[in-house]
């Protein structure tokens, strides 16, 4: 049996890297694992901030507690809906967006800038202006409908609890398609053309090609965006916030909004954290499978 | 001649009309929030909003009134400062992680991944736990570490991907040469990615600009940026949508030019790992 030498990598090698690192991973550990550690630890006590001495252990009392309440079950429902109608919605409006823009036509520079400009608003001025477009009294997409006989009379979209979902929904959906659209757009241009043009002479249909070279060729990135904005969108309480702040009753409750409501209003820090570690429980499955498809590329 | 205006019109049925449509429902909100705001109080709801008589009045008292001023300024100071957090600790994290190979590497770039993947409402209540016992809830300082958690780990990513884009063999012609490694990083490393360091910082700066839920429950009285300034002025003055939309407008100015303005070099490194996957 040979041995084969290897020559020992010096030590200011094996270091040095470390040393680079270690601020960073420090700093995480301190701002962002500790305090979920945190978390995990108040969702075990009875914490409620008007009886800040009163840090009693209670076991998992507070997750019985959230597993017979109404409120979690109801949010759950939302965020279930939230989810599976937002995510689809902004991939298939970004998808057709990202084919149109990957065609040729003169002024495509400036509608491929224009397209992304939602994806850059802060979403309390998204919420701020869809509040306004929604308002009952004047708002414009009332007036619209009006006009347009759409509705015999105005709705007050926000107030109503069968539309109030809904219209945040659409409100999401409007600020995250950019996303995937840019997303698919560089799929698209690394499919190669030389695909495209030997099917055309093999006489594919556009709608043949599309099935068999433009969707095979875009699956990977529309996995990992579509994996992505699950998390995002089921994370996202900023626009619900302001919008509607849960209301009216519980009918815009998803659960990271309970649980924020539930600490920040209800002061029940204890509660909160429960529901929160039960949300992150909940979306650990999409988590891992994420972070199984980037796993893949790190070299 | 035929065949070519025939399939202009084509042209412009199946491309330029739906991307004109998709673009009406992309800018029309901002725009109607735009039109609102130059338009005066008492004739929002006679008229609705109209570009005759367009005035600045909205803005005027945005400012004198209400001092949105000192809100864009705590805005710029925390945002400022996470760029500065976010990009010293994370520039040398990414030259470790792209030109080193080392035990352990694969797990503790995933740990940075994993970070912006859990939600923001498990990190925000112990946050708030944390800086109050400290003593540090309403100060800049509680603020720029809670956009950190978001910053330092996307431009760690970020960072990473643009030097791996710059050859590992320009590093080592300097230090055959003579240069100590640091000399490299600095020498040769450090200005090539520029672009990619300013990039990364414009997105932390945007990303901090527009964050909300933080400072929410971070800041206070004296420390109140854009975002929680524009949601307060909506529960104070409900009816007044002309002063509302003037403050949209203003809150998000910032971070709309800088985005449009590195957008390119930005979805360039974005999408680099998505496309691979």
């Amino acid at each position: 049996m040979s041995v084969t030498t290897v020559p020992p990598v010096p030590l200011s090698r094996r270091v040095l890297p470390l040393v680079m690192l270690s601020p960073a991973v420090l700093v995480t550990l301190a701002i962002v694992f500790l305090p979920m550690v945190q978390a995990l630890w108040m969702s075990l006590h009875d914490y409620v901030l008007f009886r800040p001495k009163n840090f009693d252990w209670v076991g998992l009392k507070n997750f019985v507690t959230v597993w017979n309440d109404p409120v979690f079950w109801t949010s759950l429902r939302h965020t279930v809906i939230w989810i599976a109608i937002t995510v689809p919605a902004q991939m298939l409006l970004g998808l057709a967006t990202a084919l149109l823009l990957n065609q040729n036509f003169p002024w495509r520079g400036l509608a491929r800038a224009l397209v992304i400009i939602p994806w850059a608003l802060p979403s309390v001025v998204i919420a701020l202006m869809w509040v306004w477009i929604y308002d009952s009294n004047f708002g414009v997409l009332n007036d619209l409908m009006l006009r347009f006989n759409l509705i015999s009379s105005a709705i007050p979209w926000l107030a109503d609890p069968d539309t109030a979902l809904y219209a945040i929904i659409l409100t999401l959906t409007w600020q995250g398609f950019p996303f995937f659209a840019v997303m698919i757009l560089a799929g698209l241009q690394s499919i190669p053309r030389s695909y495209y043009e030997a099917a055309s002479i093999d006489g594919a249909s556009q709608a043949r090609q599309f099935w068999h070279i433009t969707l095979p060729g875009l699956s990977g990135v529309l996995m990992t965006a579509t994996l992505l904005r699950v998390i995002w969108v089921a994370n996202s309480i900023d626009v619900i916030y302001v919008m509607t702040g849960g209301g009216p009753g519980y009918s815009t409750y998803t659960l990271p909004l309970y649980a924020l409501v539930k600490a920040r209003t209800g002061l029940d820090y204890g509660y909160g954290s429960a529901l929160a570690v039960s949300f992150t429980l909940l979306l650990l499955g999409f988590v891992v499978l994420y972070l199984r498809r980037a796993g893949r590329n790190i070299a | 001649m035929m065949v070519r205006n025939t399939s202009l019109i084509r042209r412009i049925l199946t491309v330029d009309l739906p991307v004109l449509l998709i673009l009406i429902f992309t800018l029309s909100p901002y725009l109607w929030m735009a039109l609102t705001s130059v338009t005066q109080e008492s004739k929002l709801f006679t008229q609705g909003p109209s570009l005759t008589g367009a005035t600045l009045e909205n803005y005027l008292r945005l400012f004198k009134t209400v001092g949105f001023g000192s809100n864009l300024l705590d805005s710029f100071i925390v945002a400022g400062g996470t760029v500065v957090v976010g990009l010293a600790l994370s520039v040398p994290a990414a030259y470790a992680f792209s030109r080193f190979r080392f035990k352990g590497r694969r797990l503790l770039m995933l740990q940075f991944l994993v970070i912006n993947m859990f939600p923001l409402v498990l990190l925000i209540l112990p946050l708030f736990i944390l800086m109050k016992s400290l003593g540090l809830v309403d100060t800049y300082f509680a603020l720029i570490i809670a956009n950190s958690t978001v910053a330092i780990p996307f431009s760690v990513w970020m960072m990473t991907s643009y030097i791996d884009g710059i050859p590992r063999s320009l590093d080592e012609a300097a230090m055959t040469d003579g240069c100590s490694r640091f000399g490299a990083l600095f020498k040769v490393v450090l200005p090539l990615c520029t672009p990619g360091i300013i990039a990364t910082g414009v997105y932390i700066f945007i990303t901090a600009w527009n964050e909300y839920l933080y400072a929410l429950t971070l800041g206070g009285r004296n420390i109140k940026p854009i975002t929680v300034a524009i949601q307060t002025l909506i529960g104070e003055y409900q009816v007044e949508w002309g002063l509302l939309t003037a403050g949209g407008i203003v809150g998000a100015m910032p971070a709309t030019l800088l985005f449009l303005f590195i957008q390119k070099r930005l979805i360039a490194g974005m999408t680099q790992g998505a496309v691979k996957g």
